[in-house]
């Protein structure tokens, strides 16, 4: 008889505990779109792979008669599964439990999972979906988050971490995924801010939305905290899926090979490129033109969209891809786009993942607005973290690569591996406008006929200067090739790199300008 | 990328590039240079008190006006020697970042 009770006595506590927050909290939450905690981890990882832990883990508050509540694993689950077989580390809290507010053991089952994590070497996923720090538990709460944040930072670099925002995530709680490496956010469901719009009327008497002030789109958009948008959560965890599928399991592995393919017929390599470097084009094309099955996933897709970062495969193998992408403002380099792209550089450094760069741009971005906000030092990061990047880095220079711009866009003297330039690429001080009215300054305006001379002179810079030979003469590009012949040189290259092994010197560690 | 698509131009070292211009580059806000005769709120607040009348002599540094803003009471001083022109505001308006405060001459 004993056992027979003994597990229907489990059976109970589990599916009393199952029922979170209870019916009336599910219901609400369904209706705003989202669905329970439970069911994202089972939508996400594969069919029955999900082991969950500390189900029966209870707070134990006791003032501001905390005593008297009880909350089923005290509003967040925790546990192990797989996503197309790989392990991953999971927290999701649930909002239907005192609306996912984050309290001592609440927080205690986090970190032991993030603990787990780096111990074993694999990526976590966060879900956040919680109303902030649990008021009543005080300094608890807030020792909660540090523990979290803690760890976050810990871990950064060796294992993948990733957070999905599923619902508020407001405060302090904001921090956590700010320091994990992919943020995804889910258009009309994920709200992040540090002071919500209650705060902001209060002591600024500015009035804003929440969906205004710190929404999927505002994150996606302008603010650049989050990295992939989607309009469902289903659409969101299709997202993930698809990343995990690109990344290493920790910093010591490569991202699993997959069977290589060709880039699909459709994006023809001759015909994306206009010859007038004043032109735009979309050099989302060109990536497509080059990767595996043209399978190329874009991070960070809305935001400062003059650079365009994200993964494709190459040979099946896993690469990260940096472009200037002349269709949005004219490709410069600019505050926000640096900060995309060198955080993007880091990450592939990090985990193992070559680089390979396209370059076509004017330089960085003039102006009283981006001075102000610090392009020196935002602009350097590019620098730094392309210098600092030992994983194989490969150029092409597609056209333009003027002045600081060519030196920041993985140049032979950052260490490029191999820097491969089209005919039509430019490598030089600045474009052949500026540069003629500055070297022939006095005898365009001491010419009867300014204007026909400044055209001359514009030509002469353009013959002699705005070519890839100059630069190929010194061996600071290594071969002009075909548009047609990139895919093959880099094929090669990558294969050939595969061991490459630098030595940085010894350091604690490095000063990057943040 | 559409072949109808209306593009913009963007100035580079004195080329002119066909492009894309992002919404956050028109909507900055052009530069104007700091004039020290104009006395504004550096936050949002509320008008405390004012401490000088139109058309009286004040010193550099001198105390105009306290301005309550995240939960301080914020002093606001002369830029200038000089003399109070006008006073935009009164006692108790709530005002936004930016707002002239008072105008010295």
């Amino acid at each position: 008889m004993a056992i027979k009770s003994k597990l229907r006595e489990l059976q109970e506590k589990r599916e009393k505990i199952l029922l979170g927050g209870g019916e009336q909290a599910i219901e609400k939450q369904k209706a705003l779109g989202k669905r329970t905690a439970r069911e994202r981890i089972m939508a996400l990882l594969d069919v029955d792979s999900f082991n969950e832990y500390d189900l029966f883990v209870e707070h134990d508050a006791r003032d501001f008669d905390m005593d008297k509540k009880s909350l089923p694993s005290d509003g967040v689950i925790i546990g192990t599964g797989t996503i197309y077989g790989a392990p991953v580390a999971i927290f999701a809290q649930d909002f239907t439990v005192a609306g996912g507010s984050l309290g001592l053991m609440h927080s205690r089952k986090i970190t032991k999972i993030m603990d787990h994590a780096l111990k074993m070497r694999m990526p976590l996923i966060g879900i956040n979906d919680s109303g902030g720090a649990r008021i009543q538990e005080g300094v608890n709460s807030l020792a909660g988050y540090g523990e979290i944040f803690f760890r976050n930072t810990i871990s950064s670099g060796v294992i993948p971490q990733i957070s999905v925002i599923l619902g508020p995530c407001a405060g302090g709680a904001v921090y956590s995924p700010a320091l994990t490496d992919f943020v995804f956010v889910v258009d009309n469901i994920s709200k992040m801010f540090i002071t919500g719009p209650e705060v902001i009327k209060t002591v600024l008497g500015e009035e804003i939305s929440m969906e205004d002030l710190g929404g999927a789109r505002v994150h996606s958009e302008i603010t650049g905290n989050a990295h992939f948008f989607s309009s469902s959560e289903e659409e969101c965890f299709d997202q993930i899926k698809k990343l995990i599928t690109f990344i290493p399991w920790n910093n010591s592995q490569k991202a699993r090979p997959f069977e290589a393919g060709e880039p699909l017929n459709e994006f023809n390599i001759n015909k994306i490129v206009p010859d007038d470097p004043t032109l735009p084009y979309d050099v989302k094309d060109v990536i497509r033109a080059i990767v595996d099955n043209s399978d190329f996933f874009e991070i960070m897709e809305n935001y400062a969209k003059n650079i365009v970062i994200g993964f494709g495969r190459m040979g099946g193998k896993t690469t990260g891809f940096v472009a200037n992408q002349p269709l949005e403002m004219a490709g410069v380099l600019d505050v926000d786009s640096s900060d995309k792209a060198a955080r993007f550089i880091r990450y592939c450094d990090a985990f193992n993942i070559p680089l390979i760069t396209f370059v076509d741009l004017p330089g960085y971005m003039p102006g009283v607005d981006q001075e102000h906000a610090g392009v020196i030092r935002h602009g350097a990061k590019v620098l730094y973290a392309y210098s600092e990047a030992t994983v194989p880095k490969l150029t092409v220079i597609i056209r333009k690569a003027y002045g600081g711009g060519y030196i920041a866009m993985s140049s032979r003297h950052l260490r490029a591996d191999f820097v491969f330039a089209w005919p039509a690429a430019e490598i030089a001080v600045m474009g052949p406008e500026g540069a003629a009215n500055i070297i022939f300054r006095k005898e365009i305006l001491s010419s009867d006929d300014p204007d026909e001379t400044r055209k001359q002179k514009i030509e002469e810079y353009k013959q002699k200067f705005a070519n890839p030979y100059v630069a190929a003469s010194r061996g600071y590009v290594d071969a002009v090739i075909e548009p047609s012949e990139t895919r093959k040189f880099l094929l090669h290259s990558l294969a050939i790199s595969e061991n490459k092994s630098i030595q940085l010197p010894q350091k604690k560690h490095g000063l990057p300008p943040f | 990328m559409k072949n109808t698509e209306k593009l913009g131009t963007l100035n580079i070292d004195s080329t002119l590039y066909k492009t894309r211009i992002s919404s956050k580059f028109e909507k900055r806000v052009s530069y104007r240079a700091v004039n020290p005769k104009f006395i504004l709120s550096f936050i949002p607040g509320t008008v405390l008190d004012i401490l000088v009348k139109p058309g009286q002599k004040v010193k550099f540094g001198e105390d105009l006006m306290i301005l309550d803003a995240m939960k301080m009471q914020n002093q606001l001083k002369s830029s200038i020697d000089g003399t109070v022109k006008k006073i935009p505001v009164k006692k108790g308006d709530k005002v936004s970042k930016g707002t002239v405060l008072i105008v010295l001459e």
